[in-house]
């Protein structure tokens, strides 16, 4: 089974959305899985997975780890923008 | 409005290209060469009389009656068997044809029961109308002799009968039973004056390998075999084409009628997706359409726990709505949306998701197809440009290999699978990869060349082996691939493919599927002149889905398999209207025309037709929905025609998920599993009851036409304006035919589908525009959509649900023929008579380990949870392998299966759950107490005051 916690299914989910393209050059990589995430992921779901992040990130993957990082900052700049 | 006739030509068309004149009759007529002198005289409109031919069939020439005389040959040939020739001079009536006619039609009535009038063929029957033709006055004979009058009707069967009295052994039965559906169940028994259609050897039909198609009924010329329903209501006196409700295959059936009574659904030979065939399914079990359990009065109540209350609609609708708008008050705006359904018509799905998308002012908007092919439309669409199969059905007849990968279409998709098999008997060859040995792996004239019985879960990594032994061997079409694909992109994906862990010889370790035969099949489908690619939900419903059909696409455009007639990559869809539902914007990350809801411009059109502004966006999927019911920030739900409980993974997590809800709206003709979580309950209706249009698996759009009243007063389509409108939103269509106008007006692809099109043509293909003005039967031809085919890397991961000591076999599910996805409509039909009960297939080397007989209850337990059912042990699942079908809610058979799903869609994986089978003494806990719980929510209580 799957994990039960609603962030954890979402770190679950993350980590094998990195597998699939862990083949990628790294930086490839991580555009691809950013891209997957701005296309297919609801706001509050991202809201989840950043709180996460910020709390740590216990249990993600580097790549979608970076995914998000990029994402968060890309997210605060436009705010202070 | 009457009775639609069809022309039946007697002969099959000829497809060649050189023409051939003739004079029939003193009448000049040019045809293509082999054209028959029946079917030449046909055209001509003269009708030359018959009895053992048909245009569904071979030429036969048994009867005799269709003789003619040709100038300069001798003797009188039966027209049906003799082809045109040119100059030639054809005499279809003199006084010699006549007697000969008539002493033949002499000869069969003098052993047929002279009951024209209480004959259910009565003024339906070609050897009445025959007799008539020759002009047949009396029987010298008399009646006395030997006959078969008092042969035994066979009415074992649900839907039809089979009186051998009536029959004139003109071998239509048992030829279509051969030729239009490919199952040779019926023959012909003994010589002579003995001979009698038989099915099988001292069976009846019920007990027969007859899969109840209704071919042979069809073509019965007499009342032999012929429909209960007719036998019991008269013959029809109108009718109307319309399109099945069940697979994805989309037969077009005639609705023939007496008043707003359905008496039969006859197959229609015009159809473009059955051209006149049909299944069990679409041609018998419509039944369920007035079935007593159809709910036709609106339904709310507090609770969930509360017995429901009829209202009125207003009071319904109204409710829904301020239930809806309170919700928002308090949780914001995003926390409700809905799921549109595939069983709908296009106009249904587009007004949901446009009820969601500008009513509720949010895309929290999913359908049915995130549980099957959504990883078709995320994996075709990224390789080829385009969410869809590439071919249209005809294609197969063109095609030389045959890969079928994950599907069991003769259950699926039957009327398909018979078009396939026709091929396959021509002389195509078969690959078949499934981890079950299908019918199609072995049945009657069909033998796959090669079965890769792979391990449930390998797909990715099998699919690759074969695009190793292909590149490996040299056999890749390299001028197609730098042609029409990204060459850059092409070499990065062959040197990915070609590392050693895709190997053959490396995946055969993980499969199981000897390297020898993968290298075997690659050889096959590569150097094939037309490969084609059919595959289903054995593909879709992994975790590694999406990954499934980007390394299929792949395969086919290493091939070259792209663009042409006999080739392509086609998804065999579900359910009637999977492709129309996901084209009209069903998914919560896209609008109609699959356009992301980030794109200003594609908001923009929307936006100035609906006058609202959109979001941009994506929602939440139905999992997703479910999550956040359980964080308590998404409270409604609008369900229009799904049942998620019964169809969705991990059932126990999806009634958590409902109950958490505050609201849940269910519009459906059942009270189906998921209403019994729901607080307003809107009476739908059936195909029969309404008009609009589905879409095929092959992209072919067709008309439903309404042949009978609402029986809860109200298309699907007026139910959701009524809500869109107490919701605030300005929806105002007269006819679906206006919604889809507006389609059209706001999607590039149907930029030409009107309904006046449709009445024209009959149906037509997206992509409809300017461009391709009667639509598109083949895609990809001469480039992609997307501009350069793209070689997409889809390396192998395995699934995290693994065997061990406590779950240690591999459940897969799947489907039966008889029934249809969750079973709501064809349980309730006769349908149940073959299909009781789910069955748990097992092996018979699993089962005695288990010290577990044939038709023991069994307890299948899994991570998710468990269940009970009865074994059927056979060798068609592998030993490790079991299998189950899903149709009735006793057996939850999605309390099972896990929440794991498809990494880019989440398409649950229901073809792999870790499982573990012991003996058991009949239903679970759970079973019990699932269905007490089902029948307490099911209570409908008082009527309520207007």
């Amino acid at each position: 089974m799957s994990p039960n916690k609603n962030s954890d299914k979402l770190v679950y989910m993350l980590n094998h959305i990195g597998k699939v393209f862990a083949l990628k050059p790294q930086d490839q990589a991580v555009a691809e899985i950013t891209d997957h995430l701005k296309k297919f992921w609801e706001k509050r779901m991202l809201v989840q997975i950043f709180n996460h992040v910020e709390a740590g990130g216990a249990g993600l993957d580097p790549l979608p780890k970076q995914a998000l990082q990029n994402m968060m900052a890309q997210s605060a700049q436009t705010s202070v923008n | 409005m009457g009775l639609i006739q069809e022309i039946d030509y007697g002969t099959k068309a000829s497809n060649a290209t050189k023409l051939v004149t003739l004079r029939i009759d003193g009448a000049t007529i040019t045809v293509p060469e082999g054209t028959s002198v029946m079917r030449a005289a046909t055209e001509l409109g003269t009708q030359i009389p018959k009895l053992c031919a048909s245009d569904m069939l071979d030429s036969y020439g048994s009867c005799r009656l269709c003789l003619v005389e040709i100038e300069g040959r001798a003797g009188t040939p039966a027209s049906c068997t003799t082809p045109v020739a040119e100059g030639m001079v054809v005499h279809t009536q003199n006084a010699k044809l006549a007697k000969l006619r008539k002493g033949v039609m002499e000869l069969y009535i003098s052993d047929h029961p002279l009951d024209c009038l209480t004959c259910s063929a009565n003024s339906n029957c070609e050897l009445q109308d025959m007799a008539g033709a020759v002009g047949l006055r009396e029987v010298r004979y008399g009646y006395d002799g030997a006959n078969h009058l008092d042969s035994v009707k066979d009415v074992s069967n649900p839907y039809f009968q089979f009186d051998p009295a009536k029959c004139i052994v003109c071998s239509r039965c048992v030829r279509a039973c051969a030729e239009v559906q490919g199952t040779f169940a019926l023959t012909i028994d003994g010589s002579g004056f003995s001979s009698k259609v038989s099915p099988g050897i001292g069976e009846d039909f019920f007990s027969s390998e007859c899969v109840s198609c209704g071919a042979c009924v069809q073509a019965c010329p007499t009342a032999t075999l012929m429909e209960k329903s007719v036998i019991e209501m008269g013959q029809p006196e109108h009718s109307a084409v319309t399109t099945c409700a069940y697979c994805g295959v989309g037969c077009t059936f005639k609705a023939e009628m007496r008043g707003e009574e359905l008496v039969r659904m006859v197959p229609y030979k015009d159809g473009k997706a059955n051209h006149g065939h049909s299944c069990v399914k679409g041609r018998f079990a419509w039944g369920y359409a007035t079935h007593r359990d159809r709910i036709t009065k609106p339904m709310i109540r507090a609770k969930i726990t509360d017995p429901w209350q009829e209202v009125s609609w207003d009071e319904a609708i109204n409710y829904a709505a301020s239930e809806f708008k309170r919700i928002q008050a308090n949780y914001g705006k995003d926390s409700i949306g809905g799921i549109t359904s595939s069983r709908c018509t296009n106009e249904e799905t587009f007004l949901v998701q446009k009820l969601i998308r500008a009513g509720f002012g949010n895309n929290n908007v999913d359908t049915c197809a995130r549980v099957c092919h959504s990883p078709t439309g995320y994996g075709l669409s990224k390789t080829f440009g385009t969410s869809a199969g590439t071919q249209d059905f005809d294609s197969v007849e063109d095609s030389d290999t045959i890969l079928v990968i994950g599907a069991n279409p003769t259950d699926g998709h039957p009327v398909f699978a018979a078009r396939m098999k026709r091929r396959l008997r021509e002389g195509a060859k078969l690959i078949v990869v499934d981890p079950r040995r299908t019918d199609l792996v072995h049945s009657p004239h069909v033998n796959a060349d090669y079965h890769l019985a792979l391990k449930p879960g390998t797909n990715v990594a099998v699919v690759n082996a074969l695009s190793h032994a292909i590149i490996s061997e040299g056999l890749a079409d390299e001028d197609f691939i730098r042609d029409q694909c990204d060459w850059n992109e092409y070499t990065e994906w062959a040197e990915f493919i070609l590392r050693p862990h895709n190997s053959p010889e490396a995946v055969e370790k993980l499969c199981g599927v000897p390297a020898q035969t993968i290298r075997d099949a690659a050889r096959l489908y590569a150097t094939a002149r037309n490969g084609a690619i059919y595959y289903g939900l054995g593909v879709t419903e992994h975790s590694q889905g999406t990954s499934t059909v980007l390394a299929i696409a792949n395969l086919a455009m290493l091939t070259g398999n792209i663009g042409r007639k006999g080739v392509g990559v086609n998804p065999l869809r579900g359910q009637n209207n999977v492709q129309g539902s996901c084209d009209m914007g069903s998914f919560p990350h896209e609008f109609p025309g699959y356009r992301h809801v980030s794109n200003a411009s594609v908001r923009e059109i929307f936006e100035k037709d609906w006058g609202v502004s959109l979001s941009a966006e994506p929602g939440l999927r139905i999992p997703n929905m479910l999550d956040a019911a359980m964080d308590g920030s998404f409270m409604g739900l609008y369900i229009q025609g799904e049942d998620i409980v019964q169809s969705d993974p991990d059932t126990q997590h999806i009634v958590s998920g409902l109950s958490a809800m505050e609201c849940v709206v269910v519009q459906d003709l059942f009270l189906n599993e998921t209403a019994n979580y729901a607080h307003v309950f809107l009476p739908g209706c059936s195909f029969l009851e309404k008009d609009g249009t589905f879409t095929n698996a092959e992209r072919r759009i067709q008309r439903v036409r309404k042949v009978m009243s609402p029986k809860n007063g109200y298309g699907d389509w007026e139910i959701t304006q009524k809500l869109a409108q107490a919701m605030g939103l300005d929806m105002h269509y007269n006819h679906p035919s206006e919604i889809m106008d507006e389609v059209a007006r706001t999607t590039n692809s149907f930029a030409g589908v009107s309904y006046d099109l449709l009445e024209r043509m009959g149906s037509v293909q997206w992509p409809c525009n300017e461009l391709a003005p009667e639509g598109t039967p083949i895609m990809h031809i001469g480039a992609f959509v997307r501009g350069q085919g793209q070689f997409v890397i889809a390396d192998y991961l395995p699934t995290d649900e693994k065997t061990g000591p406590r779950f240690p076999l591999l459940l897969t599910t799947g489907r039966i023929l008889s029934q249809y996805n969750v079973g709501a409509q064809t349980r309730r039909t006769e349908n149940a008579q073959w299909h009781e009960e789910d069955l748990l297939e097992i092996h018979p080397h699993d089962a005695e380990l288990r010290g577990v007989k044939d038709g023991d209850w069994v307890k299948l337990a899994s991570r998710a949870g468990e269940t009970s059912l009865r074994v059927k042990l056979t060798d068609r699942v592998a030993p490790g392998v079991v299998y189950t079908t899903f149709h009735h809610p006793i057996t939850q058979a999605n309390v099972i299966t896990t929440d794991y799903s498809d990494w880019a869609t989440n398409c649950p994986e229901y073809k792999v759950t870790a499982v573990q089978v012991s003996l058991s003494n009949g239903p679970s806990e759970w079973q019990t107490s699932y269905m007490a719980h089902a029948a307490e929510s099911r209570r409908i209580g008082a009527i309520a005051a207007e």
